[in-house]
């Protein structure tokens, strides 16, 4: 166990209720963490529980067994509004398909991230971070008016503007066209490396999951998906 | 970014939704208010003005809100006239036997102090004759008592100020009994100021002209009430105009007043052949009328007893002007009123309803974005005063721009209200009434915000994150 660990699952559980009754296993893992700066990449087949227990470790929904801990904070204790704060002020999420709000500039999608986390409203830090993914030019444009790529680094300012401890990204590089692909996953890595910000990256793509020094695949540290293939098999 | 400022993009997202929305609002907010201003503008104004100093009026029998009417808004018809010695029963004995040395008149007039004297010791008795247009303006003959002794103003406490010359005398040499002040209304419509001469038209303002003239000495400062659309003339002048005398019977007169009434026709003969007016004799007392009389008296707890003595008098009636437009204002404005505040809820729901499905149709299209403000760590309530606050945004811009075009309305049509009630409203003169619209629209319209609201919180972040 890594005592300076940053993020640490303990015999996590989540199900699903089926239409026919009864409950769906699709996540049981007994341990994972991650340390406090490190970046991992996470590979699995589409439908595996890579985005479930990326929203497990956002606080977006509970497990109905077991332990996540980002740092001093245990999630599974936490009221609905103590993990919305948690969410503000310690995380940082990129959406696969980016999410940015389209009544808003780049700019404000960019203060929207900050804008739930008490005592970080910093206009200049918005600007800084629209400067650092090359789009200081472009802080007035609507998503609409932005190339794919360029929401996409709209998505990753906006996710780092509250200084988050820990940076999840749900396949960022989807729905990014193959030329922008590699600038995006440079952007993100960078980015956290500079901030000091921990990443655990979902991919499904081996060509992005290669680059990183720690690679886990879900099919080895989801006991619920070795079930099933053994079930298969 | 504040959750107003997110309110405020996402109104800016769907422009033409929520401009169409709000325009909606504000045109209902815009019809209530100008019709509850317009009331409450007319109710306060008839109210105000019902009180110019005097608490009573005076004038033959018949409808007390008629004498009312015409005598201190000077609207309708005047209903008869008082003899003169009606007015003479408000002086002393002294005042009576003044009056009888000056006109010409029965010696017994003289002897006996007013029968209503006692009650007005304190106040005043001020002659109205009313009938002559200058214009579409009504002319009232009075005394200059007139603006030495009444007021107006909230506090009744205000004097009519001049604006331009002086108030007319008694008699003067230059223009001797046809001197004339008009109100502001009328110098500015009718295009006239101080020396300027007018011809008063008789019976209505298409009847036929008199020969005599009044040049007109002063013009009021503008007072907000029915004042400023009268000439007021000097009475003594009034009463020389052709037809204003009442004719009477030389078999009644005494020997005095014979001799006087021939020696007032052949000064009138002269000083028609000469061209002025100087030399007009003031009528006798038998040949003299007035339309009404208004009465304050000294103490105001005599009001009533004076009411019920003068009401006992066969030709005379004594009203209340405040108590008769309470009666109206309670028979026919108050069900009126009431009428139109219903419309004015009906308004205000079917409003707050276009609020609600406007904003209700949008949340399907944005529950992603509520999905994704949650992931960035927004509270539940926090999206849901999101979009309580648009629902109040449209509430606010819709209610005030509503507010504005009633009042712009209102002022644009000011000629029209100010010829029909002789009131003129100001730009942004407000009533009681229109002050409960807008906290009613903002209410209706939180009321109506709390559906999607509770969409909004009730929004599944996991499932719409990756819908």
């Amino acid at each position: 166990m890594n005592s300076g660990a940053l993020l640490r699952i303990r015999d996590l559980k989540k199900t699903f209720a089926q239409p026919g009754g009864g409950r769906l296993t699709v996540l049981e893992v007994p341990q994972f963490e991650l340390a406090a700066g490190e970046q991992a990449v996470l590979i699995g087949r589409s439908g595996g529980g890579k985005t479930t227990l990326l929203h497990l470790i956002a606080g977006l929904t509970s497990p109905d067994e077991g332990s996540i801990r980002v740092g001093d904070i245990e999630l599974t204790g936490l009221s609905e509004s103590g993990r919305d704060r948690y969410r503000a002020a310690t995380l940082g999420y990129v959406f696969q398909t980016f999410n940015l709000l389209p009544g808003f500039s780049a700019l404000e999608n960019v203060r929207l991230g900050m804008s739930f986390a008490s005592g970080r409203h910093d206009i200049q830090r918005a600007r800084e971070l629209l400067d650092r993914v090359g789009l200081a030019e472009r802080a007035d444009y609507r998503p609409s008016q932005l190339s794919v790529g360029q929401q996409q680094r709209v998505a990753i300012a906006r996710a780092l503007a509250s200084r988050p401890r820990l940076l999840l990204a749900d396949e960022p590089t989807a729905n990014v066209d193959p030329a922008s692909q590699q600038q995006v996953i440079d952007l993100i890595r960078e980015t956290c490396r500079d901030e000091q910000v921990a990443l655990l990256l979902v991919t499904h793509t081996m060509d992005v999951a290669d680059q990183f020094d720690r690679v886990e695949n879900l099919a080895d540290i989801n006991l619920a998906f070795k079930a099933a293939a053994g079930m298969t098999h | 970014m504040n959750t107003l400022q997110i309110a405020w993009r996402n109104f800016q997202q769907r422009s033409l939704a929520s401009i169409l929305t709000t325009l909606s609002l504000a045109l209902g907010v815009a019809l209530t208010v100008a019709v509850l201003s317009v009331y409450g503008i007319v109710k306060d104004a008839f109210e105000r003005n019902a009180s110019v100093g005097y608490n009573l009026v005076v004038g033959p029998k018949g409808s007390p809100l008629q004498l009312t009417l015409n005598s201190v808004y000077y609207l309708s018809q005047p209903i008869e006239n008082l003899p003169y010695t009606q007015y003479m029963e408000f002086m002393t004995k002294e005042q009576r036997a003044e009056q009888v040395r000056r006109f010409g008149g029965p010696a017994e007039l003289a002897e006996r102090e007013g029968a209503y004297s006692a009650y007005i010791r304190g106040g005043f008795a001020i002659p109205l004759a009313l009938g002559d247009f200058f214009g579409p303006f009504r002319v009232v003959g009075t005394t200059p008592d007139f603006f030495e002794l009444l007021r107006y103003g909230p506090d009744v406490d205000q004097p009519f100020e001049i604006a331009e010359g002086r108030f007319f005398e008694e008699h003067s040499d230059q223009y001797g009994y046809f001197e004339a002040v008009v109100g502001s209304r009328v110098a500015q419509e009718m295009n006239v100021g101080v020396g300027d001469e007018f011809f008063p038209t008789h019976g209505d303002p298409t009847g036929h002209g008199h020969d005599l003239g009044f040049t007109i000495v002063g013009v009021m400062k503008p007072t907000g009430t029915p004042n400023d659309r009268v000439a007021i003339v000097n009475l003594e002048g009034f009463y020389l105009m052709g037809g204003h005398a009442k004719p009477i019977d030389e078999e009644d007169l005494s020997e005095e007043e014979k001799a006087a009434l021939a020696e007032a026709e052949t000064a009138e003969a002269e000083d028609g052949e000469a061209g002025g007016a100087a030399k007009f004799k003031p009528l006798m007392i038998r040949q003299r009328e007035v339309t009404s009389i208004l009465v304050r008296t000294g103490n105001p707890l005599f009001g009533p007893q004076i009411q019920n003595v003068v009401n006992e008098d066969i030709y005379a009636q004594a009203a209340a002007p405040v108590l008769e437009i309470n009666k109206l204002m309670n028979l026919i404005v108050v069900p009126l009123l009431t009428a139109l505040m219903v419309i004015t809820v009906i308004t205000c729901v079917v409003a707050a309803v276009g609020i609600l499905v406007s904003i209700y149709n949008s949340m399907s299209d944005r529950r992603r974005d509520i999905a994704v403000m949650r992931a960035l760590g927004a509270r539940r309530d926090t999206v849901t005063t999101v979009i309580l606050l648009e629902s109040l945004l449209i509430a606010v811009i819709g209610g005030v721009s509503g507010w504005l075009l009633a009042h712009g309305a209102i002022w644009l049509a000011g000629g029209y209200i100010e010829a029909q009630t002789g009131i003129r409203p100001g730009l942004f003169s407000t009533s009681q009434y229109e002050l409960v619209i807008l906290p009613l629209v903002l209410a209706l319209a939180a009321l109506a915000g709390l559906l999607p609201a509770m969409v909004a919180y009730r929004t599944d972040v996991t499932k719409n994150l990756s819908a």
